[in-house]
C-alpha cells in the first residue's frame, strides 16, 4: 500500500532544507522498495519545526520535525511510515498546542491540501463561497462582507466593505480587481504562505470580488523577493482556467474574470497601493493624490478595488459561512480573524490565526515561548518598519487595531518583531529613517530629505554631549512632525512611529536620561 | 562607468516586441529584460522609448527608480543579505558583516574578479527563520556565519 508522506514546499521551510528532505525520502523508499508517494503542500507555520514532515497512516497524520535530510534513515529506521516512534516524532500536528490553540479560517488548509490541485481544494471546502456569491445579488455580497467587518489587512485596516459598495456603485466601461501582494514589512509572511501553500483560496476571493463589483479583470502585484509564490500562482491560475473557475464563462455562469500576476521590482513604497496602481501601469512607483480613491478612478482611471492577499483569502470563507458567522470572532471594531506573525528573536516563531484580542504578552510567551536567545526580551516592534517599539511593560496590550493605536502604534500587516536586550534603539530609529529615505518615492519632501535629515540628526543627537542634547531633541521632535503632517502616505507619515516610541520608551540608549 | 560592457540589442528588442502590448508593458519588459540577461543596459532605453513610444525620459526614469534593476551585468554568482528588522534582531548585522568580510566586497558591489555580487535586499518574508540570505536565487535561512561559509564554498565545489 503506498503511504502518502506529505512535505512543506514553503520557501521558508525549502530555506533549512525541506527539498533536501523530500529528494532523501524518495530516494530511501526507494531503495527499501517502499511505496511512498510525496506529497508537496504549504507549511503549517510551526517554523521552529520545520522542515515540518507528516506521514498519513490509517486516516490520521502525524508529524515529524525539524527534520533534516540527515535524519532520514533513523526515521525509516523507526518505521515512521507505520507513525514509529522516533525522537523527532510530534504525534497528531492538530494536538500541538501551538496549532490546536488557533482559530485558523483563512489559513484552515494551509500544510494540509496539494496547493495545486484544484480538486484537493474542493474537498477541503474550496469554492464555496463562490458558489454561494453565483446565488446572489452583488448587492447581497457586498452585504456580507460588510456584515462580516473585515478591514483591510495589509495594514491601513480600511473596511472592505465600503471599498467593495463603492467600487459596485461606479458605472464604468472596465473594473479591475488587485490584489495586493507586495508583502514588504519586515516580520511579516501571512500573504506568502497564502500564495505558495493554498492559491485558490486567494484567486476565489478575487473571483467573488470582481463578481460583486462587476470586475472582469484582475492582477496580483507580486513583490519580486516570492519567486516561489509566482511559480505557484501562474500554475494554479491556469489549472483554475482549466476547470472554468478562471475565464471566460466562470462556472457557466456567463461572467468572465481573467488574472494575471504581475511582479514588481524591488520598491517598498509599491506595496502603498496608489504607487502599486502606478507600477502596474509601468511607472514609477510615486504615490498618487487621494482623492479620487482607488474605489471610483484607480487602475488606468477606472474603478479598481485593490486589497491585500489576506483580506481576500478571507472573502471565501465569510461567503460561505456568512458575515455574521465571521464577525463572531474579535474585539471591539476589530472583527473577524488576523494572521499573527511572530518573529525576530523568539523561541517559536511562525503564523497564528487567532480572533483579535489575544495579548502581546500571550503572543509572545505563551505562543512564542520568549526569547530565542534566552536573554531577556527588551522590545518588540509591532506591524512592520512604520511600527512602534514597545517596552515588555507595554506587552498586555490586545492585539487589536484600536489598543495598540491608542499605545501610539499600528498593527500594520499582523507581524511581531522580538528583540532581546542586546537591542540597541537609537540604532533602530537611525534605521527606520535609513530605510524611509531608501524606499521614498521622493514626491514628498518630509519624507524625501526628511529622513536623510533624520539619520544626521539622530546621529548628532547621539554624539552630544549631556548639555547640548535638548536642542538635537527639539529638532528631532520637530522633524518627526513634519513628515507626520506633511506626507501624502503612510511611508513618510509613519516612519515616525518606531522613532518616537523609541525615544518615549527607551531614552536611555540615545543617552537621554529620562522618558523625554 | 569607465568601461563598457557589451549587450544584446536583439533579445532586448524581441522582448519589448513581444510584451508590448500588455497594458502597462514597461514593467513587464524591464523585468523580463533583467531576468533574461541579468541587468537591464542602459542603452537599451532610447530602443525602448521607440518601441513603446514613450520618452526616453519617461524609460529611463522607470529604470531608475526599481532597486532591483541593475545597470551593470552581476557577477556570477550574486548573494542578496536580508538588512530588515526581523533579521536583525537575529543576528543579521553581525552577518551581514562576516558576509562583506568574506567575500571582499560592499553591498552593491561586484568582488574585482568579478565574480560575486554582494546586494541588499529589505525582508525575504522568510522573517521566521531569520537570518536570511539569498544565494544565486536560492533562499536560506538561520543562517550562520559558519554556514554562510559552507555555502559559499560549496559553490565554488560545484564552479570546478
Amino acid at each position: 500500500m503506498t503511504v502518502r508522506v506529505y512535505i512543506p514546499w514553503d520557501s521558508g521551510a525549502c530555506s533549512l532544507g525541506a527539498d533536501e528532505v523530500a529528494n532523501a525520502i524518495g530516494a530511501q523508499a526507494q531503495q527499501r522498495r517502499l511505496a511512498v508517494e510525496v506529497v508537496r503542500t504549504g507549511s503549517r507555520g510551526l517554523y521552529w519545526l520545520e522542515p515540518m514532515i507528516e506521514v498519513e497512516h490509517s486516516g490520521a497524520r502525524l508529524a515529524y520535525g525539524p527534520v533534516t535530510a540527515g535524519d532520514v534513515p533513523a526515521l525509516f529506521e523507526a518505521n515512521f511510515l507505520q507513525g514509529g516512534n522516533h525522537r523527532l516524532a510530534l504525534g497528531v500536528p492538530d494536538e500541538i498546542p501551538y496549532l490546536k490553540l488557533q482559530e485558523r479560517l483563512t489559513f484552515a488548509r494551509l500544510g494540509i491540501t496539494d496547493p495545486l490541485s484544484v480538486d484537493d481544494y474542493i474537498a477541503h471546502g474550496g469554492y464555496r463561497g463562490l458558489e454561494r456569491a453565483l446565488a446572489l445579488s452583488p448587492e447581497q455580497t457586498v452585504e456580507e462582507i460588510t456584515v462580516s467587518g473585515l478591514r483591510g489587512r495589509g495594514g491601513a485596516g480600511f473596511p472592505a466593505g465600503i471599498k467593495w459598495r463603492t467600487t459596485l456603485q461606479m458605472s464604468a466601461p472596465q473594473k479591475y480587481i488587485v490584489a495586493n501582494a507586495d508583502e514588504g514589512d519586515s516580520g511579516t509572511f501571512a500573504d506568502r504562505m497564502i500564495m505558495e501553500g493554498d492559491p485558490f483560496v486567494l484567486i476565489e476571493g478575487m473571483t467573488i470580488a470582481a463578481i460583486a463589483v462587476g470586475a472582469t479583470q484582475g492582477y496580483i502585484y507580486l513583490r519580486s523577493e516570492y519567486p516561489d509564490s509566482l511559480r505557484v500562482l501562474d500554475t494554479a491560475i491556469n489549472a483554475a482556467m482549466a476547470k472554468s473557475y478562471l475565464g471566460e464563462n466562470l462556472c457557466g455562469s456567463g461572467k468572465r474574470f481573467m488574472l494575471e500576476v504581475r511582479v514588481g521590482a524591488g520598491s517598498y513604497i509599491c506595496g502603498e497601493e496608489t504607487a502599486m496602481l502606478e507600477s502596474l501601469e509601468g511607472k514609477r512607483g510615486m504615490v498618487r493624490f487621494k482623492p479620487p480613491v482607488p474605489a471610483i478612478s484607480g487602475l488606468f482611471g477606472r474603478p479598481s478595488v485593490i486589497n491585500n492577499v489576506v483580506t481576500l483569502a478571507s472573502v471565501p470563507i465569510i461567503l460561505e459561512r456568512g458575515g455574521v458567522f465571521y464577525k463572531d470572532f474579535g474585539m471591539g471594531r476589530s472583527r473577524g480573524t488576523v494572521p499573527i506573525q511572530l518573529a525576530g528573536n523568539v523561541k517559536r516563531p511562525g503564523l497564528i490565526e487567532k480572533a483579535f484580542g489575544l495579548t502581546l504578552r500571550e503572543i509572545i510567551y505563551e505562543y512564542g515561548g520568549g526569547t530565542a536567545s534566552g536573554r531577556p526580551l527588551r522590545a518588540v516592534q509591532v506591524g512592520g518598519p512604520l511600527g512602534a517599539y514597545f517596552p515588555e511593560s507595554l506587552l498586555d496590550l490586545p492585539f487589536d487595531y484600536e489598543a495598540i493605536a491608542a499605545q501610539g502604534g499600528l498593527l500594520g500587516h499582523g507581524g511581531i518583531v522580538v528583540f532581546d536586550d542586546s537591542v540597541d534603539l537609537a540604532r533602530q530609529a537611525r534605521y527606520a529613517m535609513e530605510f524611509c529615505a531608501l524606499e521614498s518615492c521622493g514626491k514628498c519632501t518630509p519624507c524625501r530629505i526628511g529622513s536623510t535629515r533624520g539619520m544626521e540628526v539622530i546621529d548628532r543627537l547621539l554624539a552630544a554631549r549631556n548639555g547640548e542634547k535638548a536642542a538635537e531633541l527639539e529638532l528631532l521632535r520637530d522633524l518627526c512632525d513634519t513628515m507626520t503632517a506633511g506626507s501624502l502616505c503612510a511611508l513618510g507619515g509613519l516612519t515616525p512611529l518606531p522613532v518616537v516610541s523609541a525615544l518615549k520608551h527607551f531614552p536611555r540608549d540615545f543617552g537621554l536620561s529620562s522618558s523625554a | 562607468m569607465n568601461h563598457q560592457h557589451s549587450w544584446d540589442r536583439r533579445a532586448v528588442e524581441s522582448i519589448a516586441h513581444a510584451l508590448k502590448d500588455k497594458p502597462g508593458a514597461l514593467m513587464p519588459i524591464l523585468r523580463r529584460i533583467q531576468d533574461e540577461l541579468g541587468w537591464v543596459p542602459r542603452d537599451s532605453v532610447p530602443v525602448l522609448a521607440d518601441i513603446l513610444n514613450l520618452t526616453r525620459a519617461e524609460v529611463h526614469g522607470v529604470l531608475s527608480f526599481y532597486h532591483d534593476f541593475r545597470h551593470e551585468p552581476p557577477g556570477r554568482v550574486v548573494v542578496k543579505v536580508c538588512r530588515a528588522e526581523s533579521c536583525q534582531a537575529m543576528g543579521g548585522v553581525a552577518l551581514a558583516e562576516h558576509v562583506k568580510h568574506r567575500l571582499g566586497c560592499d553591498f552593491g558591489a561586484t568582488s574585482v574578479d568579478g565574480a560575486l555580487t554582494l546586494e541588499p535586499v529589505y525582508c525575504l518574508g522568510n522573517c521566521a527563520c531569520s537570518p536570511a540570505v539569498v544565494i544565486n536565487g536560492e533562499l536560506l535561512g538561520r543562517v550562520t556565519p559558519e554556514r554562510f561559509d559552507a555555502e559559499v564554498a560549496a559553490l565554488h565545489g560545484k564552479d570546478r
